[in-house]
């Protein structure tokens, strides 16, 4: 065992066995579980006075300085409140949820590398929770299981908009984790690593070696889109539609249980925005100033600066954006990011192999799209069955009977 | 022929660990009415697998398990069962198949049995034989990765070839049976 992990995390490399490197393990958690909760109640009151301010409003203000301890105030409001099940829940599912979506949104943010490299008492200490040799795969696994929280809270309820709310919200992030995948395979394929501390290594000669310009923008542009609807936020926020579906998938959740489902998002939130800046920005790197003894700690500002503009631009997104149309959401992600993101990654193959097979490369997806763009003028033309218009109210189709298309008056 | 290999107590509670989500996990599937509960008891066993492999240094497969299985295929089966409603006791006295039962008793004693036969010729935990005739073990002290990928697109090109090809036609086919079309007049597009 002790070889495995000595594999990926320098930490390990005398053994597991001391208690010193136990203790170190265990402090790392707490101290990432500690930070994480702050950033997670900041974010909130950040979030709320950011929007307010754009939409001229004054925001949270009463408690605390700034409002800063708003956040607080709401938790002890919600876990005293009544803690409901419906009475058509199913009860187990309907306790599970919430923990699977929080569970996973803490374990992505155990990947992510905050600072450099710390000596304490001989060993070598990595800022960052855990370096697993499967790195960032985890966190694309860890976002799979996500998934499951959001449906089983949809499904457990025994409620309809939270059960439509749920089926919509399986099926966009099964969409956009393709894109997802794809474009974290050309980072993968630029670095040649898989431990998130090995990206962010290679990416420390300054600038020009962030992955941003690397890979040529592209790919962190489809991340970013593919990430957001990762996360169910605006502008892909139909999974809490409150104008078509109540409050979503966590409509009848209450008390404490709401509070996770919500301590979750913004979890997620703060994570994606660091492994984002993990993948493209160069994570920690940054300018760092000769002073003899806080070089360890020049890093660690570099990350948290860099995170928190990402952060601000989801606030911004919400603030800016109108919300997509559900079928413009699955347009998106199935007609224009995944053929884009498999087509770059095709693209970076061939320029890390040779310039010729990059070029080759461009004239092959250059074609491909082509001959997707004329199939998607093709299939315009052609619809699929007769369940494109709704049978008017009350009337029930007859198979085979021809079904007109409503004109503009009668919708 | 159970090898004399001594493990260390750490990977021994793992592996333990490991088959226990494994084979609970699995009677959930079979014994749970409600088939969401099955579905998730079916994540358990997948996890429990990717333990397995996390164990035996094989982290990339253990990732893809999650990835594919718990991600996406354990989804589309909920979402189907959440799409279609069919979350309802089912009706288990009436049986489709006349001799669904005896099959199945003989279908498990031919699995259980080879099993037994592949222990005994083979080393009881990988089963090293059938593979170490193949190609040589891997190399340690490499990335598992690199080491898979140069396996995949050298060795075994052919066999994953076909796979994606049978994938695509799968794919195809499903479309071709469930898509119903017809062809739109032009006036009618221009709306």
């Amino acid at each position: 065992m002790n070889q495995l992990f000595a594999a990926s995390d320098p930490l390990f490399n005398h053994g597991t066995g001391d208690w010193i490197v136990l203790l170190i393990v265990l402090v790392k958690i707490l101290v990432g579980f500690g930070a994480l909760m702050t950033a997670v109640i900041v974010m909130i009151w950040f979030e709320r006075k950011a929007i307010s301010d754009m939409q001229s409003r004054i925001g949270p203000q009463r408690w605390g300085p700034f409002g800063l301890l708003q956040t607080v105030a709401d938790g002890l409001k919600l876990i005293g409140k009544e803690d409901l099940v419906p009475a058509e829940a199913d009860v187990f599912v309907f306790k599970l949820a919430p923990y699977l979506v929080v569970i996973p949104a803490f374990i992505t943010f155990a990947l992510v590398p905050v600072g450099g490299t710390l000596h304490i008492a001989g060993h070598v200490v990595l800022l960052q929770m855990a370096n697993p040799p499967m790195g960032i795969l985890l966190m694309l696994a860890m976002s799979g299981i996500s998934v499951y929280g959001v449906m089983l809270a949809g499904w457990s309820s025994g409620s309809k908009y939270p059960l439509l709310s749920s089926v919509r919200a399986s099926a966009q992030m099964i969409s956009y984790e393709a894109a997802l995948g794809m474009t974290i395979v050309t980072v993968i394929l630029v670095t040649g690593a898989l431990t998130t501390h090995n990206i962010v290594l290679s990416q420390g000669g300054g600038i020009w070696h962030w992955n941003l310009i690397r890979l040529g923008f592209v790919p962190f542009a489809i991340f970013l889109i593919a990430i957001t609807a990762e996360l169910n936020r605006p502008p892909f926020d139909v999974v809490e539609a409150e104008s078509e579906l109540v409050g979503g998938f966590h409509t009848e959740y209450s008390s404490f249980r709401f509070a996770i489902f919500f301590l979750a998002e913004f979890m997620n939130t703060i994570t994606m925005s660091a492994i984002m800046v993990t993948l493209f920005f160069g994570g920690p790197a940054g300018w760092v100033p000769p002073v003899a003894h806080l070089k360890w700690v020049f890093p660690i500002i570099w990350f948290l600066i860099k995170t928190s503009i990402f952060c601000f631009c989801y606030i911004w997104f919400r603030a800016a954006l109108p919300r997509f149309r559900y079928d413009q959401l699955m347009d998106l992600g199935w007609k224009r990011l995944i053929p884009l993101s498999l087509g770059w990654m095709l693209i970076v193959a061939g320029f890390l192999i040779s310039w010729r097979w990059g070029l080759l490369m461009f004239a092959a997806v250059l074609f491909a799209w082509i001959v997707l763009t004329r199939a998607f003028e093709l299939g315009k033309t052609r619809e699929s069955g007769p369940e494109r218009v709704l049978p008017t109210v009350g009337e029930r189709p007859i198979p085979g009977r021809v079904i007109r298309r409503l004109s503009d008056e009668e919708r | 022929m159970i090898a004399a290999l001594s493990y260390s107590w750490p990977s021994i509670l793992v592996f333990a660990a490991a088959a226990v989500l494994v084979l609970v996990g699995a009677l959930g599937v079979i014994t749970f009415k409600n088939p969401v509960h099955s579905a998730l008891s079916l994540i358990m066993t997948l996890f429990g697998v990717a333990v397995a492999f996390v164990a035996q240094q094989a982290d990339f497969l253990a990732a893809v398990q999650i990835i594919v299985y718990a991600g996406a295929i354990v989804v589309l089966f909920l979402f189907v069962i959440m799409f279609l409603g069919v979350d309802r006791k089912e009706h288990v006295h009436v049986e489709p198949f006349v001799a669904q039962r005896p099959l199945a008793a003989l279908g498990a004693v031919i699995t259980v049995g080879g099993l037994i036969a592949l222990m005994a010729e083979s080393h009881w935990v990988t089963g090293v034989k059938s593979v170490s005739t193949v190609g040589t073990a891997l190399a340690t002290g490499q990335a598992n990765v690199h080491q898979l990928g140069t396996a995949v697109f050298t060795t075994y090109l052919f066999a994953f070839e076909a796979t994606a090809a049978l994938l695509v036609i799968a794919v195809v086919g499903a479309v071709l049976l469930a898509r119903r079309e017809r062809v739109l007049s032009s006036e009618e597009v221009d709306e």
